[in-house]
């Protein structure tokens, strides 16, 4: 669950990243965050998942109310949250089990929950005869179906991907974004931003429209840089 | 998911990083070596010297002569005003027969010639000792006003070298110390840094999943204990060797023995404990120093 109340986000330089932002992602959604360059997407990224804070306005995430969250409640916060980026963000030393293993140990799961988790999560993602290879020895898809398994590793009830396939080719997106519809439809909840128009369009989903920092629309169906398609 | 403290992981994670920038972690062990030792050297110069002045100052005792006109009883009598002045801790009467005895015993090669040494040449006297010889010289005066006193015989000079001698080192001593405490700490709190470097994108990614700042903290405080407690144990050996050089060097170089040594292995426990107190907290200072700017995230 994600609600932004006329949301403002100026950052120190002054560039104002956002501009009233009212949005409501319900538990169980799916939705694609589009829009330009330089639109303030990333940014409204970043304020659900608490790397910066509002302006003006008021953000909630999962029952948290980031406008009166402590410090010592970010964490708890995060860990609804499966975060994905478009540069994978792998750990390169480590092979792909213990990337996965590494993000439950770091919120304090035990080496049985780990031995049950992992190989449930690289089955799901596809990946359950890689599991000791390293991200190096793996091809870009791939290492991105790491990641999913990573972000899904700690059972979050909402997966956020900023432009998750922007490395990929079309083919290997189009898998990718097959296994995030897929993992939405085991229950959890998925937010992915993207630039990719027609990827967009080969999904019947809703689609939130961000240009200039305000929301331009909003609705099911393939609506992309204000056109209706 | 459950909430341990879970000390296995962070050790495992602590020595690990070590080896992972072994030079780093190198140069902070020789560096809390270095300053543990330098520390210590001057620690036990002070308490070796401490020790050798205390003697020094047991034996520097201040004699207040009674007027002739007084008996000897009336002399005794003064013990309880003279008890009273500040500072006075030892008093002990000796009259003066006990003194022409006591001065001939010590001359014996003259003893012929003494023989015949009226007793009437001496007077009755009290040996006095002080709680605080750097007091001595108002004490001397304050005795002198005592009725019955005639005179007061102190070595104030050599009291005041003493009191000097000791200052100074003890002075000298804290300055090096401190200088050598921050730079440690400093020392240490760069090869964490340089730790949290290398694992910046483990780090980023420990916030991404929802770590709690203690959990990411942990293992570069352990780092920091381990360097400390390390460079503890091995300045407490180093400190060893040095000591037992300089004590054999010293019996060597007086065969008076006027140095007097305290023996390292009856210190030994005190030492091992400041120097693992002192490293340990160099250690987690250093890497607390080092993590608080970058987890305010
Ligand atoms: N840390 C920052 N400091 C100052 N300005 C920033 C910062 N991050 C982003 N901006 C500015 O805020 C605006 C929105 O940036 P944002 O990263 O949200 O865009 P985006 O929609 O994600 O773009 P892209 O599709 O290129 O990733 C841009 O003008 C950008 O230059
Ligand atoms: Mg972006």
């Amino acid at each position: 669950m994600v609600r932004f109340i006329d949301v403002h986000k100026e950052y120190d330089n002054g560039t104002k990243a956002l501009k009233g932002v009212n949005v409501r992602i319900d538990d169980g959604e799916f939705v694609f965050l589009v829009g330009p360059s330089g639109s303030g997407k990333s940014t409204l990224i970043k304020l659900i998942t608490a790397e910066i804070a509002p302006t003006e306005g008021r953000v909630m995430v999962n029952g948290f109310n980031l406008n009166t969250i402590t410090p010592r409640q970010v964490p708890l916060m995060r860990r609804t949250l499966g975060i994905i980026f478009q540069d994978f963000r792998l750990i390169e030393k480590k092979t792909v089990y213990e990337n996965l293993a590494f993000s439950m140990r770091a919120i304090g799961a035990s080496n049985r929950e780990l031995r049950r988790r992992i190989p449930y999560v690289l089955q799901l993602v596809g990946l359950d005869k890689k599991g000791d290879r390293f991200p190096g020895q793996l091809s870009g898809g791939e290492q991105q179906r790491v990641a999913i398994a990573r972000a899904l590793v700690n059972n979050p009830s909402m997966i956020i991907a900023d432009e998750p396939t922007g490395n990929l080719d079309p083919q290997r997106s189009l898998e990718i974004m097959m296994l995030l519809e897929r993992i939405n439809e085991l229950g959890t909840t998925v937010l992915v931003v993207t630039h990719e128009k027609n990827l967009v369009n080969r999904f019947t989903k809703r689609v939130v429209a961000i240009e200039n920092g305000r929301i331009m629309s909003d609705g099911t169906g393939g609506y992309y840089n204000g056109e209706k398609i | 998911m459950a909430r341990r403290f879970d000390a296995g992981y962070y050790i495992s994670e602590g020595v690990h990083s070590i080896f992972t920038h072994g030079f780093m972690s190198f140069a902070a062990v020789c560096m809390i070596v270095a300053c543990l030792i330098i520390m210590g050297s001057f620690s036990l110069l002070a308490v070796n010297l401490d020790n050798m002045l205390g003697d020094l100052e047991n034996e520097n005792e201040m004699v207040v002569y009674i007027d002739d006109s007084l008996t000897q009883d009336q002399a005794r009598a003064l013990q309880p005003n003279l008890a009273q002045v500040d500072n006075v801790s030892q008093l002990t009467f000796v009259t003066k027969e006990a003194a022409v005895t006591d001065f001939k015993a010590k001359r014996q090669e003259i003893a012929d010639v003494l023989n015949d040494l009226p007793s009437d040449a001496f007077q009755d006297r009290y040996r006095v000792h002080v709680v605080d010889i750097e007091r001595m010289a108002q004490t001397k005066a304050a005795l002198e006003q005592v009725e019955g006193v005639s005179e007061v015989q102190a070595a104030i000079e050599i009291a005041d070298g003493f009191v000097m001698v000791r200052n100074i080192a003890t002075g000298v001593a804290m300055v090096l110390i401190g200088i050598l405490l921050v730079v440690s700490l400093f020392i240490i709190a760069n090869t964490i840094k340089l730790a949290t470097f290398y694992r910046r994108e483990e780090i980023a990614i420990m916030k991404m999943c929802g770590a709690t700042d203690g959990f990411i903290e942990w293992p570069f405080v352990v780092e920091g204990m381990i360097l400390g407690l390390t460079g503890a144990l091995i300045a407490f050996f180093v400190q060893w060797g040095l000591y037992q050089l300089v004590a054999k060097l010293a019996v060597q170089g007086n065969g008076l023995s006027l140095v007097t040594m305290i023996s390292y292995s009856s210190m030994a426990t005190t030492i091992l404990a400041v120097f693992c107190g002192v490293g340990a907290v160099i250690g987690v200072g250093g890497s607390l120093l080092a993590i608080r700017k970058f987890l305010q995230v």
